[in-house]
């Protein structure tokens, strides 16, 4: 299939606007057989743009899109490109939540039907989950709105890696590890150098740039829509990476940043929380002030911890105790954060229209007054905050969920594994916020699959199996020991 | 297997049918005399009819649409068949057709102007119930020979060397229930059809045309309301234009009754036969407590209310 030249897609020149925003300006784009091509770049700078007109859902203004040596421009769509080889796992998960495992993947293959194909169906597709996640722990007829977030991802990942009787040529990963924990997401990464090596293709875009730098064989940087950098892996390393996406601020200022360790115990206790699911007593403490992180593997109670603390407000419960509003900064924000048809605006200030109210009604004008505000605090990339929330870059609806609770009355912030598929320009500023707003006194309960955050917390808690398995400080604060906490038991049995 | 009986999922999927077995309980209770053929048939005879509209708002409720046409387009297929497909069968027929072939551009409208199907339906509802009203300004006409012979007809098999005489309703809703399980449910085209109800978006990244899918899915709603109308003037052998006015929320009713949801394609045609079947006897159990039929929709909210409370509250454990 492939032609002689070894390149299974080429994309020339291609542009495409929505109305007076400029997503791609005229993109060339080669991928190789055999090839990992890692794409970076800052959100909103068109990556997942371009992707969607290479997997056929979106059409591009202009350009030409040559797949295995032949021209397919007109009329390239979705259905062409899968029976090119073609496949894409999206940013925001496509699956339908009411299928089981094996009719999600049936979904994927128009020619899986006639007698027993639910039999083959989720044979494939755990034969695949088997391959790529040993011991996931999913089976073929779990319906896939019951699943957490990050099996959910696995199941998508190895949907795209099945295959009926079409070819299968290259296969894009958007933001594939954003749900998965370290251990799952280093599954999935040697995988696919695994079937790089058997000459399929595969395109990366992480924000995680260790990913990027240590498995992609060539590296595309990307940046208001247009492609500014393109080297092999080798030539680049952390700093010209972010370099070349256009961050002034390196990766290190992270760690450089020391805050004046506080002693702990000097401020109240805002909230006191015991896992209902616990049995060791051991509880979680947050002091006013305090950034307290939340770290082991994803889907460990962790998420459960947060909803408990959010639960328990105005109310005296056993296990909880909380003084002061409190406010969530969701994950799954799809699912649990924006509300899709208000405007940016509406979405923003939404915890805080009972501040806004003058008589019986909301003022308009300061409504938009605090909109305007995060608008620029946070900065908002849009022209408009009237427009549609979904008319944003993935990492900017993740900002305006976060100018929705700093912007809120709350003293306490929960935070859902946040940064889930932001790049590190909006990481860097968010976390400068979090902690001029730590110093103003607010707190912060933050659960994150990143070592790299867990940095700016002052008191972490590691969870395991519902429980908290370690406490550490700030100063005892290792990549090791947390790794060490969330498998213990693992290792001992 | 205690623990799988006890999980909210087998709890969730039981109880239509538990809630239709208590029914029936209290009403073999209050009228003994109920228990017979001759009762069941009594009791259950329009549960043909509610049934398969059901069904029909079912395909609607599964790409997360709502049908308030479906009523009105029964009594209008119900006028058509006491009429027109009884005096010129094949322009009768040829009608029918149309009024499908009518649902499936419904879809397409819907799904191509991206309109909300509340008001197209809700404006369709009285387009119908005026067309009938052209078709039969009156109550009357009269029902083919054949339609009544099928809705009359008596089932009786042979098991373990017994006469078996299932009343007809039941062996019907049966038939129902398993044929479109087998094509929403198991079949693959099916499961791409629910899908579109989960996550459109999903389906059509993967290919598929939302198109197609909402113009089939309407059209069925069509087939089974052309059935739901057929099969009612096989029982009351004359027609009228608001022969079926009630059937627009008896079928949303038992679509929810039997599990199924408003939105994210989470449907249940067996439970919905059932949850029809429970709406009709809930009508009967009211009569024997000697309800009068002021009270009588009130009182089957009532029943509609209790059983999503008990549902809400297996939801709300299993969320615990």
């Amino acid at each position: 299939m492939s032609s002689p030249s070894g390149n299974i897609v080429s994309l020339s020149g291609v542009a495409k606007s929505y109305g007076a925003v400029r997503a791609l300006v005229g993109v060339d784009l080669l991928v190789d057989a055999g090839e990992c091509l890692g794409l970076v770049g800052h959100n909103g700078a068109g990556k997942s743009t371009l992707m969607n007109v290479l997997a056929g859902t979106l059409v591009p203004d202009r350009g030409s899109i040559v797949v295995s040596g032949g021209d397919r421009t007109a009329n390239y769509k979705v259905s062409l490109a899968h029976d090119l080889g073609i496949r894409c796992v999206f940013q925001e998960l496509s699956l339908c939540p009411n299928l089981t495992v094996a009719e999600n993947a049936r979904i994927f293959h128009p020619n899986l039907k006639g007698w027993g194909w639910r039999g083959r169906a989720g044979r494939m597709i755990i034969g695949k989950l088997d391959e790529i996640f040993p011991n996931h722990g999913i089976a073929d007829d779990d319906v896939v709105g019951d699943l957490s977030i990050g099996k959910r991802q696995m199941v998508e990942i190895a949907r795209a890696f099945t295959v009926t009787d079409e070819p299968l040529h290259l296969v894009i990963l958007d933001e594939p590890t954003s749900s998965l924990d370290a251990v799952t997401a280093q599954q999935l990464l040697t995988f696919m150098r695994k079937v790089v090596g058997e000459g399929r293709s595969c395109i990366l875009i992480s924000h995680l740039l260790g990913e990027i730098l240590g498995y992609s064989d060539r590296i595309v940087v990307m940046r208001d829509g247009a492609v500014v950098a393109e080297k092999p892996a080798g030539a680049f390393d952390r700093n010209s990476l972010v370099a070349a996406m256009g961050d002034v601020a390196d990766e290190d200022k992270i760690e450089a940043h020391e805050r004046i360790e506080k002693a702990r115990g000097e401020t109240p206790v805002v909230v006191r929380a015991c896992p209902q699911t616990a049995g060791n007593g051991r509880e979680l403490i947050a002091h006013k002030g305090e950034i307290v992180g939340l770290a082991g593997l994803a889907g460990h109670g962790q998420t459960r911890m947060l909803l408990q603390i959010y639960d328990a407000v105005g109310k005296r419960t056993a296990s909880t105790d909380v003084a002061g509003p409190v406010s969530l900064v969701a994950g799954d924000r799809q699912t649990d954060g924006i509300f899709h048809l208000w405007s940016i605006g509406q979405n923003v200030t939404v915890r805080s229209l009972r501040s806004m109210v003058r008589g019986l009604l909301i003022d308009p004008a300061r409504e938009k007054a605090q909109a305007e505000e995060w608008k620029d605090r946070i900065k908002i990339k849009t022209p408009d905050m009237a427009n549609n929330i979904l008319s944003l870059s993935g990492g900017n609806q993740q900002k305006a969920l976060f100018a929705r609770a700093l912007g809120s009355d709350a003293e306490i912030v929960l935070m859902d594994d946040p940064m889930r598929g932001v790049d590190i320009g909006t990481k860097l500023e968010v976390y400068d916020l979090i902690r001029q707003e730590a110093e103003e006194g607010r707190t912060f309960l933050w659960y994150t699959t990143e070592m790299d955050e867990l940095h700016n917390c002052d008191h972490v808690y590691v969870f395991r199996n519902g429980r908290i398995v370690a406490e550490l400080s700030r100063s005892e604060l290792t990549e090791e020991k947390v790794l060490q906490s969330s498998f213990e038991e693992s290792a001992a049995s | 297997m205690k623990n799988y009986l006890l999980s909210p999922k087998f709890m969730r999927s039981a109880l239509p049918g538990v809630s239709l077995a208590i029914l029936l309980m209290a009403i073999f209770y209050t009228q003994p005399r109920a228990m017979s053929y001759f009762g069941l048939n009594l009791m259950l005879q329009y549960t043909v009819p509610i049934a398969l509209a059901t069904i029909a708002q079912m395909f609607i409720l599964t790409v997360n649409d709502l049908d308030l046409s479906i009523g009105p387009f029964v009594g209008l297929t119900a006028c058509i068949g006491a009429t027109l497909l009884q005096t010129d069968p094949v322009f009768g027929v040829m009608a029918l057709l149309a009024c499908i072939a009518a649902y499936a551009g419904l879809g397409a409208l819907i799904h191509w102007r991206n309109l909300p199907s509340i008001v197209v339906t809700l404006g369709m509802s009285f387009v119908w119930l005026g067309i009938a009203v052209l078709i039969l300004p009156t109550p009357g006409g009269t029902a083919p020979a054949w339609i009544k012979a099928i809705m009359g007809f008596k089932v009786t098999f042979q098991l373990f060397g017994y006469n078996v005489v299932p009343p007809f309703p039941v062996f019907a809703a049966a038939i129902i229930a398993i044929v479109v399980h087998l094509g929403l449910m198991r079949s693959s085209y099916g499961v791409v059809l629910r899908g579109a109800g989960g996550n459109p978006r999903a389906i059509s990244r993967a290919g598929w045309s939302m198109l197609k899918i909402k113009m089939t899915m309407f059209a069925l709603a069509g087939l089974f309301g052309v059935l739901a109308g057929l099969s009612l003037i096989g029982l009351t052998s004359a027609a009228d234009a608001h022969i079926a006015d009630r059937y627009t929320l008896y079928s949303i009713a038992g679509v929810i009754l039997g599990g199924g949801e408003f939105v994210g394609g989470r449907v249940s045609p067996a439970g919905a036969v059932i949850g029809a079947m429970t709406l009709t006897l809930a009508g009967s159990f009211l009569i024997f407590l000697r309800i009068s039929p002021d009270w009588q929709v009130g009182a089957q909210g009532g029943i509609l209310i209790l059983v999503l409370a008990l549902r809400a509250l297996i939801n709300w454990r299993e969320a615990r």
